[in-house]
């Protein structure tokens, strides 16, 4: 089977649960009708699963190739990427100014859950594009834009963030490559970065670099970073491609998942030095770079919704067809694997993870939405209100695209062991979303240190209070047991969320300690809240039997991990470096 | 160059079902989709335009919610649409379909000279294939159906050379503009919307006449008083009883397929053997 854009699922979750088609109408992103929306959505279910999805295993098995400093992707990729960018797909919410079609966050990112459940490794290049356009339009000078900006938004150019170096992973204030200003505006980049996805590739003539680097009288750590873009070919006045740039493809990772996109290794500075231009001030680079990556982070969190989605059909559909055992309820021989009820409650568990945080990315997508049409004091509230979500939607999506894809394995049984069925592969490309674009570790620390913090807590307390009013709203809409078990989880979160904040002021340490289950717990509440809003609205009774499945028997999760809670992290904390050298 | 393009939207045939006792079409929840063989000659009119520049107007008679089908061929590329809608149209037979239609292009025409009308060959709902002849004839326009391939168009020389599939081959054609093609199935395929066509066709005004805007004077020629033709019955053939047996041969002589056909019939029949001597008396 191929697969299939999940159009239905997406459309519930934006008009049903996220009240997404009322905030479209007559906003700012040219009044377009939600059927239109279907119907861009239906069309690039359509291309994904025609162009995109043949090249998936494909690609997989072929992996990518490096011979001279040339980087070649998979047979197929170049000509899927080329289809894809010329029908403008690139350009959803970029500004009608340089050629996009200026159009919503959550829309573009359903589009992305689209191409990366066809092909996770094609979609990850245009998912960085797409951060360094957002990072230019803030922060790059006039100028930069211009020559940048309309190449990027079309997809004729792709673009890459250049941060990590050996020594300099999560830590990106010990970076140590060097740019040399050379008195005419534009500076010289020496150094070596590592881990540069689409570092170097064959899909498009140039190849824009986003590079970390440090001045020479630069102060150490993060406060001495500045951001400087380096073209792979330089461009010329009148817009026509001139010299190749200083700047070389040395290695490609060999991973364990997404083989078809290319992970290298960069050297600036093989010669005179990359030629770079600075974007921003100087040595604020990180805080520019930041942009990149919180945009980075709601695409990254959208792969793990993609790959779930992906793994569940194939595992729906091998449920169906596998003959395998005796029916339990009807005793009938030869029944195929879809009667046991352990495989359904598997199913379930999978299709209730994708949903929940599909809801909860596409909440944060919204959200920025709303904050792009409102002004003062409403936007600002809206940008904390997503930057809390933020994490949340990236550790939560991609941890359970992760548990999705291992569960979505298991349905197959040994036949899921074997690569041929093609349920490993889902398993081996979700397991890098909860590592890049900052590990799930560090957002939960982000999500504790700093955003529930946010003005005294207030962000979190009134993101709090909407969930309690959904709940009142729904009266007799859902089955009592759904009512009282989100509820029930409402209330957990609650008391974690006055215990953590307690907590990082009293022994902001050991709160570190308990980041990752308290997020969970944030993940598994909100998911659960906006299912059953999207339940109280549709008919749909797949939708329904998941938003039971998820309220019965995984919310009840959240009291367990609150218990784990009140332990305030002790147990982590009692515990020495010295001591796991004797263990 | 101007083309105008024809389509019709019509219910998903494939998703139609028969109702069980009256044998009725059941319409209701069926979707709608442009009918496919229009989808052929809005592909030639995107390729021709883009070929030689110019522009593609579709246009369509029917209800209002019809609207939806020409968005999604403004999605595709054509540059503008027109929808004909009132309730003097419903009812229209093809007689009257081609008469509103005409007439709505003669008007189109007006207001900017068309070269080519397209047509699709027939539709799946009706599948007369007289639409697209109506409207050549009402317009005194050069007429070329059932087209495989257009080979060349000279815009200087006013003059297009097609292929069409005919009995035993293909004849090679050739006329003066204007003139009103249709074209058959498997000509090409529908190019994929861009998206800045989609939102272009999202935030399009489709222009709408009724038929009064259309420059209809007389309108007892058009809908069910313009149309002679008359619904009797409908109704699903019914099944034959007894089914096609596919006999495989050994070779492809006549004995071999004569000793084949009287083995199979002699196994289906297994007291065949008996009865012929009867038979044979008896005749």
């Amino acid at each position: 089977m191929t697969y299939k854009a999940p159009l239905s699922d997406i459309l519930t979750t934006l008009d049903k649960a996220l009240g997404y088609a009322a905030l479209l109408d007559g906003s700012a992103f040219g009044g377009l009708e939600w059927d239109a929306v279907e119907g861009i959505l239906d069309e690039a279910g359509k291309f994904a699963a025609s162009v995109l999805a043949p090249t998936n295993r494909t690609g997989d098995l072929e992996g990518v190739t490096l011979k001279e400093g040339v980087v070649t992707l998979p047979q197929g990729f170049k000509e899927a990427y080329a289809q894809w960018a010329e029908l403008g797909w690139n350009g959803v919410a970029a500004p009608e100014a340089f050629g996009g079609m200026g159009f919503s966050t959550a829309i573009a990112l359903a589009t992305f859950e689209i191409w990366d459940g066809a092909n996770m490794a094609l979609g990850t290049g245009p998912t960085l594009t797409l951060g360094a356009i957002d990072l230019l339009l803030d922060h790059a000078s006039d100028a930069l834009k211009d020559t940048y900006l309309p190449k990027l938004v079309s997809g004729a150019w792709m673009a890459t963030m250049h941060l990590t170096e050996a020594q300099a992973g999560s830590d990106v204030g010990a970076l140590r490559t060097r740019a040399v200003p050379q008195g005419d505006g534009t500076y010289r980049l020496f150094g070596e970065k590592i881990f540069i996805t689409f570092g170097e590739h064959d899909l498009t003539e140039n190849i824009i670099h986003l590079v970390l680097a440090r001045l020479p009288d630069a102060p150490p750590g993060t406060k001495g970073i500045s951001l400087f873009l380096v073209p792979k070919i330089l461009v010329n006045d009148d817009g026509s491609l001139g010299a190749r740039n200083d700047v070389h493809c040395v290695g490609v990772e060999h991973k364990l998942g997404i083989h078809a996109s290319p992970t290298c290794t960069m050297l600036h500075g093989r010669e005179d030095g990359a030629m770079g231009w600075l974007v921003g001030e100087e040595n604020r680079g990180l805080a520019c770079m930041f942009t990149m990556m919180n945009a980075a982070r709601l695409w990254t969190a959208i792969q793990g919704v993609a790959l779930g989605e992906a793994s569940f059909q194939k595992a729906r559909d091998y449920a169906l067809e596998r003959v395998q055992g005796r029916d339990p309820a009807t005793g009938k021989q030869g029944t195929t694997i879809i009667h046991h009820p352990d495989v359904r409650r598997n199913l379930l568990t999978m299709k209730a993870l994708v949903l929940a945080s599909r809801a909860i990315c596409l909440s944060c997508a919204a959200t920025l939405d709303e904050a792009a049409q409102a002004e003062g004091k409403e936007k600002a509230a809206l940008m904390a209100r997503a930057g809390l979500l933020t994490p949340i939607a990236k550790a939560f999506s991609t941890d359970a695209g992760l548990q999705a894809t291992s569960i979505g394995v298991q349905i197959h049984g040994g036949m899921g062991f074997v690569e041929e069925t093609g349920a490993a592969q889902f398993l081996r490309d979700a397991r890098i979303p909860p590592i890049y674009e900052g590990t799930n570790g560090i957002q939960a620390i982000d999500l504790v240190t700093r955003k529930i913090p946010q003005a005294g807590g207030a962000v979190v307390a009134s993101v709090l209070d909407g969930f309690s009013r959904d709940l009142e709203g729904f009266g007799d809409t859902l089955p009592p047991s759904v009512l009282s078990a989100t509820q029930a989880a409402v209330g957990d979160l609650r008391v974690a969320t006055e215990l953590m904040l307690t907590l990082g002021t009293e022994a902001p340490v050991d709160a570190l300690g308990i980041a990752t289950p308290y997020l969970r717990l944030f993940g598994l509440t909100m998911g659960g809240v906006l299912l059953a809003k999207g339940a109280a609205g549709t008919n749909d009774p797949g939708w329904r039997a998941v938003t039971r499945f998820l309220a019965e028997d995984m919310l009840p999760e959240t009291s367990a991990l609150l218990a784990g809670l009140r332990a305030r992290g002790g147990a982590v904390a009692a515990t020495t470096p010295d001591l796991f050298e004797a263990m | 160059m101007h083309i105008v393009v024809c389509i019709k939207q019509v219910p998903d045939s494939a998703q139609i079902r028969v109702h069980p006792v009256t044998n009725t079409i059941m319409r209701q929840g069926v979707p709608t989709i442009i009918n496919p063989y229009d989808l052929v000659v809005l592909e030639e009119a995107l390729r021709l335009r883009d070929q030689f520049g110019g522009k593609v107007t579709v246009l369509t008679m029917g209800p209002p919610m019809a609207d939806e089908s020409l968005r999604k061929a403004l999605a595709c590329g054509a540059d503008a649409a027109v929808l004909l809608t009132d309730r003097f149209f419903a009812g229209s037979d093809t007689l009257a379909t081609s008469f509103a239609l005409s007439t709505a292009i003669k008007k189109i025409d007006a207001e900017e000279p068309v070269d080519i009308v397209f047509a699709g060959k027939q539709t799946i709902d009706g599948d007369t294939a007289q639409v697209g002849p109506g409207i050549a004839k009402r317009m005194g326009l050069n007429q070329l159906t059932y087209v495989s391939a257009i080979r060349s168009l000279d815009l200087g020389s006013r003059s297009i050379v097609v292929e069409r599939r005919a009995e035993g081959g293909t004849q090679v054609l050739t006329t003066g503009l204007p003139c009103l093609i249709t074209m058959l199935e498997g000509s090409n395929v529908l190019r994929r919307g861009s998206l800045p066509d989609m939102f272009r066709a999202a935030r399009a005004e489709v222009t709408t006449w009724n038929a009064e805007q259309a420059g209809v004077e007389d309108i007892t020629q058009c809908g069910l008083r313009g149309s002679p033709t008359v619904v009797k019955k409908v109704f699903a053939p019914k099944p034959r009883n007894e089914k096609a047996v596919l006999v495989e041969t050994e070779g492809k002589s006549d004995a071999e397929i004569a000793r084949a056909a009287i083995d199979a019939l002699f196994t289906a029949n297994p007291k065949l053997e008996a009865e012929i001597p009867e038979l044979v008396l008896a005749s």
